[in-house]
């Protein structure tokens, strides 16, 4: 009877673990289909020519994205000179004044905005920008990233500081700081690292984002430097290439996604570079 | 003697000097961040309200009928939101239910099964599909997963259950069961990655205890990993859920944005928030952007909703030897 019973509890017990070993392995078989497609499919286009040519009209063999990515970074920059000086101020704010009364309307904002769905927070942009000027921008499509990148600075910068020990700022007023230089010398250049960390996650997320760029910087067929008009951006231009029906446009939008999956991943491991060298320094 | 005393002078206000500048600075530099604050807090607050009033005359005009009407015809100038609504919750509840069984079973290998290494290496390769952009997401879905559905799912569960009013009709691949298919790829990051901190955060005495009593490392995982950590959990499933209700352009691509309600998963159709990707940008009548601009409050809300209660649950529902660890 005992027996039976160890051996049933043994036999559920292995049950178990092939089932969690077999729900693991396909956990990771998408991933390895979604790169291995992405990579099979894309390789063959890369050329200096897709980094550095605009794109050809249709059916003639060439052209490239380069008007996408620099579109991509001039956004990109746009949104991150602003929200991320920004996202660090309130980040602090938050995690220093913690109880006042603008902390706390502040927070669930912040809250409200991190959980926004992005196609919402482009509506936005688009209700604010793109509504009283009466034309697609690039600044508006720099806001909406900026509105991406902010709350997880916010959040990031927030948990940072939290950790921070109540005597080094004791030891900045000892010294006769202010707390402005307290907070600027001890607590954000002090933690620049693993500020860093959230900062370069923040980036590499807001590289990828399509839904808020679809109606604010909308994209373009050539390259522009007008910032108040429409710009064309790498995940745009893939989602347009990539539901269009010619063949040579889905080959090219291939050839995007792998140049976008290179470089989030790059920007995400030189993340985890910084946040392991900052930890073996303490 | 006036010699010494110019220079205490001199000295006092220098003293004077620098303690005003230090205030100053204080003074400035509160202010300053007092200013940045403020206006991030006044700048969300008029994006809710032009959303608001964007969508101001489809509210007067349809009001809460608007989310039970069927209709979306931009021709007519007739909306509706309950297709979109309907595809939105069919979509993410179904992935959230396919997406739970692989997140939280990933979860326990990374942190209970696994041997060392692997954990590391498996862990970072869960964060890294969460950093793929759903774009790709998205292509990957239309060019591989719409024609697997196509060809090898659908007569697969067609030939077994098929007699449910799940899977009648034809099936072009491009429908609700891909799109169900690809936010729950999507989403198993999520939940793994939020598992993972729960798990970790579980006492290891109460592991121990477990295996003192000696449990087998089911017993041990189900009494003493899964049973203390049942309430983070569902409030993880509710914060991967508000991820797939606003997911947009993975979703896009593949379900078709057709405005119909339909009872089998392998027909098109379409989600809030699709529809606002779909149309938006080409919506010409200003009745038509007004329901848009309705549509997206509606999701706002929803969203906003799903997440303040899963943030509720995982902050006040821990059990109780949890807090203060």
């Amino acid at each position: 009877m005992v027996k039976n019973v160890m051996l049933y509890r043994k036999l559920k017990n292995t049950y178990f673990w092939f089932m969690v070993i077999g729900f693991t392995l396909f956990t990771f078989i998408p991933l390895f289909l979604i790169l291995k497609h992405t990579f099979t499919m894309g390789w063959n286009e890369l050329s200096i020519d897709f980094i550095f040519n605009t794109p050809k009209p249709v059916g003639e063999y060439g052209g490239g994205m380069s008007h996408a990515i620099i579109g991509s970074l001039i956004i990109i920059s746009l949104a991150v000179v602003v929200s991320i000086p920004a996202g660090i101020i309130t980040g602090t704010f938050l995690s220093e004044f913690p109880k006042s009364k603008v902390s706390s309307i502040l927070r669930t904002f912040i809250g409200i905005l991190s959980g926004t769905p992005s196609i919402v927070i482009g509506i936005f942009a688009y209700v604010i920008m793109v509504v009283p000027l009466k034309s697609f921008s690039a600044w508006a499509g720099s806001l909406a990233l900026s509105l991406v990148i902010l709350p997880i600075v916010t959040r990031s910068t927030e948990e940072v500081l939290k950790l921070v020990p109540i005597t080094i700022r004791e030891a900045g007023l000892a010294l006769g700081f202010t707390r402005i230089k307290i907070f600027y010398y001890l607590l954000i250049k002090g933690n620049r690292r693993a500020l860093s960390t959230g900062v370069i996650l923040a980036i590499s997320r807001s590289m990828g984002e399509t839904a808020p760029l679809l109606f604010t910087a909308f994209g373009n067929v050539y390259l522009s430097y007008k910032l108040s008009g429409p710009m064309a951006t790498l995940p745009v231009q893939i989602f347009n290439y990539a539901s269009s029906p010619h063949l040579e446009w889905q080959r090219q939008a291939w050839t995007g996604a792998m140049v976008l999956i290179m470089i989030i991943f790059s920007i995400n491991v030189l993340s985890k570079l910084i946040l392991s060298s900052s930890e073996r320094r303490m | 003697m006036l010699l010494c005393q110019q220079n205490l002078a001199k000295k006092l206000l220098m003293v004077f000097k620098m303690k005003l500048t230090a205030k100053l600075e204080e003074r400035l530099g509160i202010s300053l961040m007092y200013i940045v604050v403020l206006s991030i807090i006044i700048l969300i607050f008029v994006m809710f309200i032009l959303l608001f009033k964007m969508s101001w005359p489809a509210i007067t005009k349809f009001g809460f009928h608007f989310i039970t009407s069927k209709e979306w015809n931009p021709v007519k100038e007739q909306f509706g939101a309950w297709p979109f609504l309907y595809g939105t919750i069919i979509t993410s509840i179904l992935s959230l239910m396919i997406a739970l069984p692989f997140g939280v079973s990933s979860a326990i290998f990374i942190t209970e099964i696994g041997p060392k290494k692997l954990r590391i290496f498996l862990g970072t390769s869960i964060d890294l599909i969460a950093s793929i952009p759903s774009i790709i997401f998205g292509m990957w879905g239309l060019f591989y997963l719409v024609p697997f559905i196509r060809e090898t799912l659908t007569p697969l569960l067609k030939n077994s259950i098929g007699f449910l009013p799940f899977f009648q009709g034809p099936s072009f691949g491009i429908s609700l069961l891909a799109a169900s298919l690809i936010l729950s790829i999507m989403i198993i990051p999520i939940i793994s990655s939020l598992c993972r901190e729960l798990f970790l955060s579980v006492p290891v005495t109460y592991k121990e205890a477990a295996l003192a009593l000696g449990a087998t490392p089911f017993e041990k995982i189900k009494l003493a990993v899964l049973a203390p950590s049942i309430t983070g959990i569902v409030g993880a499933a509710g914060l991967a859920l508000a991820r797939a209700l606003g997911e947009t352009m993975a979703v896009v691509m593949v379900i078709g944005n057709s405005p119909h309600v339909s009872l089998s998963l392998l027909s098109p159709g379409a989600t809030m928030a699709s529809i606002l990707a779909n149309e938006y940008a080409e919506a010409g009548a200003d009745l038509h952007l007004a329901s848009l601009c309705y549509m997206a409050t509606l999701l706002f809300i929803v969203t906003m909703l799903v997440n303040s209660i899963s943030r509720f649950i995982i902050k006040y529902f821990k059990p109780k030897a949890f807090r203060g660890l």
